[in-house]
C-alpha cells in the first residue's frame, strides 16, 4: 500500500497517542503529504487560532511516494499555521527521517494541544509514547540526535527536532532532521517549541509493501530515474555543482539580491559560488567542499558537504564546527551573503552551521540580518543597541550575530522577530524584504518578473518553492520564457504553483521538476497507489490544494492587499545589469493571476471555480 | 566466472536505493531494516560507505555453524543461509569478523548476501556505480587503472 493507511494523533496536553484510520476517500482528493495534511489542518484549526496557541495543530505528514524507490521518495512535510507570517505553512525536508516514520506504519502524525512540560515523541513501529525531555530542552539539533540515540542504545533511530531558537521564540525556527535537513521555513519549530515538543525520534522496522502494480512501478521508476540521470541539470549540474551553480548564473541576469535589496548585482558574488566551493584555499590547500550528498532515495544528490577552514576566525578555538556538515546552499548562501554583502565565503559556512545546529531558518535569519544592517547604515540602529558594529559586509557581525540568535542573546533577541517585525519596531516596515511577514529568498522580481508574481501570491509567504519559474525565466524549463517581461507571467505562475503541489503532496522532491514534468510523476503514482491516477486527476489535485490554502489564508484575514511586494521593489529600479531601469510589474500581473485562478478582484475564489474544485 | 560484489565509497551518496532493492528482492517490502547491505555516514568526515558481506573464501559463519545451514552456492560462491535448516543460534553473528550475518526475529534465523543467486538487486539499483559485480578476480582492477594512469610514459618522459 502507497498509504500506511494510518494516522498517529498525539494530544500534548493529555499525554496520549491515538492510532486512527486514514480518511481514503481524502487521499483520493489530496493525495498525501501537503495536500492531504492540509486537509486534516483547515478541517480541525480555526483558521483565526494564534500560532503559537495551544489550539493551532502541527502536522508531519509523509507523501504516498515516501519510502518507495521513486527517486527522492523520502520527503515529509510540517504542516501548520506558520508563526512567521500566520499563513498556512507547509515546510518539507529531506533527509531519511520521512522514509523512517513511513516504514514504522505511519502516514502522518497530528500533535494538539501543548504539553505541560518538556517531551519528546518516541516511535517504534506502532508503539508511540511521549517522553521526558527535560534533559533535551536547552539542548542544540546536534547534541539532541546525540542524547536520544545513546539513551535508546539505537544509533538507527532517525531524529527530527529544534534547537535553541525554536525554543526561544525565534519567529522563523525550523524543524531539523539528519543533522542538516530541515522542514525550514515559516516557524514550524516556532510553533514546536511553543508545544514544549521537543524532538520526534523514529524507529521504523516495518518496511512498506503491497503497492498497487509493484512491476509496472517500478517499471515506471526505473524509467524516471533515467530522466533525471539524462539531463544536463539533475544529472550534471545540481550533483556537481548542488544549488549554488545558480549563484554566478543569477548574479549575471542582474537578480541577485544585494545589500537588502537595495542593488541586483553583488560584486562578492563569484566568491561565495559552487565554483568558489571547489577550488583550493590558499590557506591550508583543501577545498571548501568536501562531496555531494543524497537524501533518501534521491539519484541526483544535490547536497553539499563542507568543511569549514579551521583557521577561519568564527572558527578558532572551536573544534566542533571543523568536521565535514552540509552547506552551503545556494538560498542559504545568498541570504547570509549577498543579502548582507559579505563576501566571505568561510562565515558564510559558518552562520550557516550555526542555523542547522540550533534550527533556524538561513533564509529568513539571513535576510533579517541584512534589514538590521540597513536600520544601522541608516543611523536608526546604534553600535550600542546591536552590541557591535553592523555595516553591510560585515562577516565579524554576521558570526556574532547568529551566535546570538541561536542563544537569544542580547541583539539576537531581536533578530529573531524576524525582518517584518523588527523593521516595524524602528519605525521602517518597508524596509522588510518580504511577503506575509516572510523574507523573500534569492531572486530580484525586478530582474524576474514571475518570481514577483510568485512570492506576492504564494500561500506560505515569499518562497521560490511555491511556483519556480526561474526554472523557465531562466532554465528554460519546460519552455524559456523572458525574465524582464511581465507578459505571460500569471498563466506560467499558476501552471507552476499547481504543478508544486501535486509533487508535494506525493512524497517526492520539487528539484526533479528540473528533469520531470507531472507526465513523469502520474506512472509512478498511477502504479503505487489505490485508484485510478490519470494527468486530469493529478492536474486537479493541484489546483484545489492551491485553493484550499488560499481559503484558509482568506478566513485567516489576508487579502488582496497582502498579495503584494515592498515598495522598494516597485519604485526603485534595479540599477544594473540587464534588468536596469526596471521594477516589478506585480500590479499588472495580479489581476491576471485572479483572473487566471478564476478568482473575483479581492483575490477570492469565485463559487464556480470552488464548485469546480470540490471545495 | 566468478563475480563479486565491489564497492566504491567515493561513489557513495548515500539514497538508500541499495538497501530498499535488497530488502525487496528478499521480503518483498522497502523495509531497510532488513537490508543485507547497509551504508554508513561518517558524517563527520563526508564519507558514505556501503558495506556487505564479502563472500570469504573460508568463511568463519559457515565454519561455526553447528547444524551446517550455511552452504557454499557453487554457481556464485555465495555462502548462502538455508532456512529450513538454521536454529538461529546466532554462534555465525558471534564468528563473522565484519558483522555482516545477522539475526532475524521475525523468521527466527540468520540473513546474509547471497549475491541474489548471481544477479545482485543492490548492483543494479545503485545509481551512481558506488556498488558494481563484476570479476572476482579483478576487483583490483580500477585501482590498477588509476595507478597506471598515473605512471610516467615513453612519450611524456620524452
Amino acid at each position: 500500500m502507497a498509504w500506511t493507511r494510518k494516522i498517529l494523533r498525539v494530544d500534548l496536553t493529555n499525554g496520549t497517542c491515538k492510532s486512527e484510520p486514514l480518511n481514503m476517500e481524502w487521499a483520493q482528493q489530496y493525495l498525501g503529504q501537503r495536500g492531504l495534511a492540509t486537509k486534516y489542518f483547515i478541517s480541525e484549526v480555526d483558521p483565526k487560532v494564534d500560532p503559537l496557541s495551544p489550539a493551532n495543530k502541527m502536522i508531519m505528514a509523509t507523501g504516498p511516494l515516501t519510502g518507495t524507490p521513486a527517486s527522492t521518495g523520502g520527503r515529509y512535510s510540517v504542516i501548520t499555521k506558520g508563526a512567521l507570517t500566520g499563513a498556512i505553512a507547509c515546510s518539507n525536508s529531506g533527509g531519511y527521517f520521512g522514509a523512517e516514520l513511513k516504514f514504522a506504519g505511519w502516514d502522518m502524525i497530528i500533535f494538539e494541544g501543548k504539553s505541560p512540560k518538556p517531551v519528546y515523541l518516541s516511535i517504534e513501529n506502532d508503539k508511540a509514547e511521549l517522553k521526558d525531555a527535560a534533559h533535551l530542552w536547552g539542548k542544540t539539533v546536534w547534541q539532541t540526535e546525540e542524547i536520544i540515540k545513546k539513551t535508546h542504545q539505537d544509533p538507527q533511530i532517525r531524529v527530527s527536532s529544534i534547537g535553541r531558537s525554536g525554543e526561544n521564540g525565534v519567529m522563523y525556527a525550523c524543524i531539523v532532521n539528519d543533522l542538516h535537513r530541515a522542514a525550514g521555513r515559516s516557524g514550524v519549530g516556532t510553533v514546536m517549541g511553543s508545544k514544549n515538543l521537543k524532538a520526534v525520534a523514529v524507529r521504523g522496522t516495518l518496511g512498506l509493501g503491497g503497492l498497487k502494480d509493484a512491476k509496472g512501478f517500478f517499471a515506471a521508476a526505473t524509467a524516471a530515474k533515467k530522466v533525471l540521470a539524462d539531463n544536463a541539470v539533475t544529472g550534471q549540474g545540481l550533483p556537481a555543482f548542488g544549488t549554488q551553480v545558480l549563484m554566478n548564473v543569477i548574479n549575471e541576469m542582474g537578480a541577485l539580491p544585494t545589500r537588502n535589496h537595495r542593488d541586483v548585482q553583488f560584486e562578492g558574488a563569484r566568491g561565495i559560488s559552487a565554483e568558489a566551493m571547489a577550488e583550493k584555499r590558499p590557506s591550508d590547500g583543501k577545498s571548501h567542499l568536501v562531496t555531494n550528498a543524497a537524501c533518501f532515495g534521491c539519484t541526483i544528490a544535490c547536497g553539499r558537504i563542507s568543511r569549514i577552514d579551521e583557521k577561519h576566525f568564527s572558527v578558532v578555538n572551536k573544534p566542533e564546527y571543523w568536521g565535514a556538515s552540509g552547506g552551503l546552499e545556494y538560498e542559504a548562501a545568498w541570504a547570509l551573503g549577498a543579502a548582507n554583502g559579505v563576501g566571505d565565503l568561510e562565515a558564510l559556512q559558518f552562520a550557516n552551521l550555526i542555523c542547522n545546529e540550533d534550527g533556524f531558518d538561513p533564509i529568513s535569519f539571513g535576510a533579517t540580518v541584512g534589514a538590521a544592517m540597513e536600520l544601522y547604515d541608516l543611523g536608526i540602529l546604534t553600535k550600542e543597541q546591536i552590541g557591535m558594529d553592523a555595516p553591510f559586509g560585515s562577516a565579524e557581525a554576521l558570526c556574532k550575530l547568529a551566535e546570538m540568535t541561536a542563544r537569544g542573546e542580547g541583539f539576537g533577541k531581536e533578530l529573531g522577530l524576524g525582518s517584518a517585525r523588527l523593521c516595524e519596531k524602528y519605525g521602517k516596515p518597508e524596509l522588510s524584504m518580504g511577503v506575509k511577514k516572510q523574507e523573500f529568498p534569492a531572486y530580484d522580481s525586478r530582474g524576474i518578473q514571475g518570481m514577483g508574481l510568485a512570492y506576492a501570491t504564494s500561500n506560505r509567504g515569499a518562497c521560490h518553492l511555491r511556483g519556480y519559474t526561474v526554472a523557465s525565466e531562466v532554465l528554460g524549463i519546460p519552455i524559456k520564457t523572458d525574465p524582464l517581461t511581465t507578459d505571460g507571467k500569471a498563466d506560467l505562475v499558476k501552471a507552476f504553483q499547481d504543478a508544486t503541489s501535486v509533487f508535494d503532496s506525493a512524497g517526492v522532491c520539487v528539484f526533479t521538476t528540473f528533469a520531470w514534468t507531472l507526465a513523469d510523476l502520474q506512472p509512478q503514482l498511477n502504479a503505487a497507489c489505490e485508484g485510478e491516477w490519470t494527468m486530469e486527476k493529478l492536474a486537479e489535485v493541484g489546483e484545489r490544494v492551491w485553493n484550499m490554502e488560499r481559503l484558509f489564508n482568506n478566513a485567516a484575514g489576508f487579502t488582496a492587499k497582502d498579495d503584494d511586494l515592498p515598495p522598494r521593489l516597485k519604485t526603485e529600479a534595479a540599477k544594473t545589469g540587464p534588468a536596469k531601469g526596471l521594477v516589478s510589474g506585480i500590479d499588472k500581473m495580479r489581476p491576471e493571476y485572479y483572473k487566471a485562478r478564476g478568482w473575483d478582484a479581492n483575490g477570492v475564489p469565485t463559487k464556480e471555480t470552488l464548485a469546480r474544485l470540490g471545495l | 566466472m566468478q563475480k563479486s560484489l565491489h564497492i566504491d565509497a567515493n561513489k557513495c551518496t548515500g539514497c538508500l536505493q541499495c538497501e530498499m532493492a535488497c530488502s525487496y528482492e528478499n521480503y518483498g517490502v522497502f523495509n531497510i531494516a532488513k537490508s543485507r547491505i547497509k551504508v554508513f555516514n561518517f558524517e563527520h568526515e563526508g564519507r558514505k560507505v556501503p558495506y556487505t558481506c564479502t563472500q570469504c573464501a573460508e568463511a568463519w559463519c559457515l565454519n561455526a555453524c553447528p547444524v551446517d545451514a550455511i552452504r557454499v552456492d557453487a554457481a556464485t560462491g555465495a555462502k548462502v543461509v538455508a532456512e529450513d535448516t538454521c536454529v538461529g543460534c546466532k554462534v555465525c553473528t558471534i564468528a563473522c569478523p565484519f558483522g555482516t550475518i545477522n539475526y532475524v526475529a521475525d523468521s527466527g534465523k540468520v540473513q546474509k548476501c547471497d549475491l541474489c543467486g548471481g544477479d545482485p538487486a543492490c548492483a543494479t539499483a545503485c545509481p551512481t556505480g558506488a556498488i558494481t559485480y563484476v570479476d572476482a578476480e579483478w576487483t583490483g582492477l580500477d585501482k590498477m587503472r588509476a595507478w597506471a594512469g598515473k605512471t610516467d610514459s615513453a612519450a611524456s618522459a620524452a
